[in-house]
């Protein structure tokens, strides 16, 4: 017994968890402790991050001039299909829960450790193993995906790409997903700490159980989905395939089923950071503390009943356009209820605009703006002129990068100093937030004018009238 | 004492082989009746009784072979959650199939 208390008290921080002392490389890449855990997951991620970042600038390189500027359109085709694989399933959909969420959520709950330490593991290393079989899609036999990270039928059984082996990755990383999403179920309702009750929980940890939730349910379906295209793929068995009988719209359904709750997945968790920072810097109690922990749980249910709203041009029934435009309204409600909660918080608060809270004021004007387009996106008559135009690509990275991506940051700048122990330079964290907020404008304002003039995305090149 | 108790209800409740077995054989006489009743032309129906044959069997899946049935009632709440949303989420989809 003694000899066990000696050897916790001689473990660092980062393996408190742990039930042995390891040294080196091997104390990180098999290590339980969810702390070392998130850092790997974070590593990794930032990684992901820039190599589909520095894909989208070669994009915007390849658009600077009409014509073919520095690559074919094959390329060009190979190139957002991979930016949007890698930005969805590489870096914004595991980003905070398993990074933040790894850290934080057994800290803040008062736990030793996720509810199944080495499930953790294992995620983190499927992790790794689905972005593997990424990059090997690249270089076998058929080259790298050409379908839009959609992966629309019946051109991706059409297509003579990798498409099997890369969807089959998007496969393995669901996995990764739901066991992450399980841990934190699990944790949360079994290892709180005693006298932390349900509505004591901090908020972060309320956001990421809601994902959670979506997690587990939601990403089974495209696990089956992408099954049933290898299936067409290689047996054309004729479910989505329309040459065989099939039905391609099935698939948008079956797609958009996991695909637009996992939305859901990627922003909720930076709802929950948000509502830590807003108190913290503006030196208040949160405003609404039950209101936004029940509106995320709103946003997880809400949010898995209005997918098809991706689908207005499809070709399905007027009946079903009608419906989800109608029920795509609803999820508005339990968001705003979220951003007037955190706008009261602030009132009359004595505010210290360190950078994370200037990251969070960025925040709340990016997503907003993303927020409001998509209601207009989500309205009938608007969405049939605005559908596939760069409108919506305005909106996603609005809603996406203006809000994940910047929380994403602000978590990064708020919890820095408790994962190092180290603090950064005040001065260059807050002009990082300045410039970030005047080149994302910059950047992604000017789609939304170009897309409702009617540019098409997805184009390798310009149309004569733009 | 909580523990225990849950011990003692793991002992209780062990299932025999012969109901595993009539589950099993009930199993296969339902993917044999969803596949005789794919043979015959029913028009609307045919998709309505081969959910609710796949229902019946999820069920007995879920509260024999998974142990549902003698799980604490929050797993249940939780099932009985998520299986609505899945009841949603179908009705929906029919929104576009029946009106299309």
């Amino acid at each position: 017994m003694a000899n066990g208390t000696i050897a916790v008290s001689e473990k660092s921080f980062y393996e408190e968890g742990t039930t042995k002392k390891s040294t080196g490389i091997w104390s990180w890449l098999f290590s339980t402790d969810h702390k070392r855990i998130g850092l790997m997951y974070l590593i990794a991620i930032t990684i992901f991050f820039f190599t589909a970042a520095w894909i989208g600038v070669f994009m915007r390189l390849e658009l600077m001039e009409p014509g073919k500027t520095i690559m074919e359109a094959q390329t060009y085709n190979t190139l957002f299909t991979l930016h949007g694989v890698i930005m969805i399933f590489l870096f914004i959909i595991p980003g905070i829960p398993a990074v933040f969420g790894n850290f934080f959520l057994p800290l803040q709950l008062g736990a030793k450790d996720v509810a199944f330490p080495r499930l953790n593991l294992l995620s983190f290393w499927i992790y790794l193993v689905g972005a593997v079989l990424v990059l090997v899609s690249l270089f076998v036999k058929g080259g790298p995906i050409d379908t839009g990270w959609t992966f629309y039928i019946p051109y991706s059984v059409r297509t003579g790409t990798n498409v099997s082996l890369a969807i089959f990755a998007a496969f393995v990383l669901g996995f990764s997903s739901i066991l992450t999403g399980l841990n934190f179920v699990t944790t949360v309702h079994r290892m709180r700490a005693p006298g932390m009750s349900y509505f004591k929980m901090p908020l972060f940890v309320w956001s990421t159980y809601a994902t959670a939730w979506i997690q587990i349910l939601a990403t089974p379906v495209i696990g089956i989905t992408i099954l049933l295209v290898i299936l067409e793929r290689y047996f054309g068995v004729g479910i989505f395939d329309p040459a065989l009988g099939g039905d391609p719209i099935l698939f948008q359904h079956m797609f958009w089923i996991y695909s637009h709750p996992a939305v859901y997945i990627m922003i909720l968790p930076a709802m929950g950071v948000v509502s830590e920072i807003i108190p913290t810097f503006a030196r208040r109690t949160i405003f609404g503390y039950k209101a936004i922990a029940m509106s995320s749980l709103a946003i997880a249910f809400i949010g898995s009943l209005v997918w098809a709203h991706h689908m207005f041009t499809s070709g399905m029934s007027q009946t079903a356009v009608i419906i989800f435009s109608f029920l795509t309204f609803f999820v508005a409600l339990p968001s705003a209820i979220k951003v007037f909660n955190w706008v009261a918080t602030m009132y009359k608060g004595s505010i210290d605009p360190k950078p994370p809270f200037l990251w969070v004021m960025s925040f709340i004007f990016l997503f907003t703006i993303g927020g409001l387009t998509g209601l207009v996106l989500g309205a009938l008559v608007t969405d049939i002129h605005l559908h596939d135009t760069y409108f919506v690509v305005a909106h996603f990275h609005y809603v996406m990068f203006g809000g994940t991506g910047t929380i994403f940051f602000a978590g990064l700048y708020y919890w820095f100093p408790k994962m190092t122990g180290k603090m950064y330079n005040m001065k260059l964290a807050s002009f990082n937030a300045a410039l970030f907020f005047v080149a994302f404008n910059t950047l992604y304002f000017p789609k939304f004018i170009l897309g409702y003039m009617g540019m098409p995305r997805r184009y390798y090149d310009y149309l004569p009238e733009f | 004492m909580k523990d225990n108790e849950a011990a003692h209800k793991e002992e209780e409740h062990n299932i025999g082989y012969s109901t595993y077995l009539l589950v099993w054989i009930s199993l296969v006489a339902f993917t044999s009746v969803t596949v005789t009743v794919a043979g015959i032309n029913l028009g609307d129906y045919t998709l309505f009784i081969a959910m609710l044959i796949a229902a019946v069997k999820s069920s007995l899946v879920i509260n024999i072979f998974m142990h549902v049935k003698f799980e604490d009632p929050i797993f249940k709440v939780f099932l009985t959650i998520s299986g609505f949303t899945l009841l949603v989420i179908f009705i929906l989809t029919f929104f576009d199939y029946f009106y299309r």
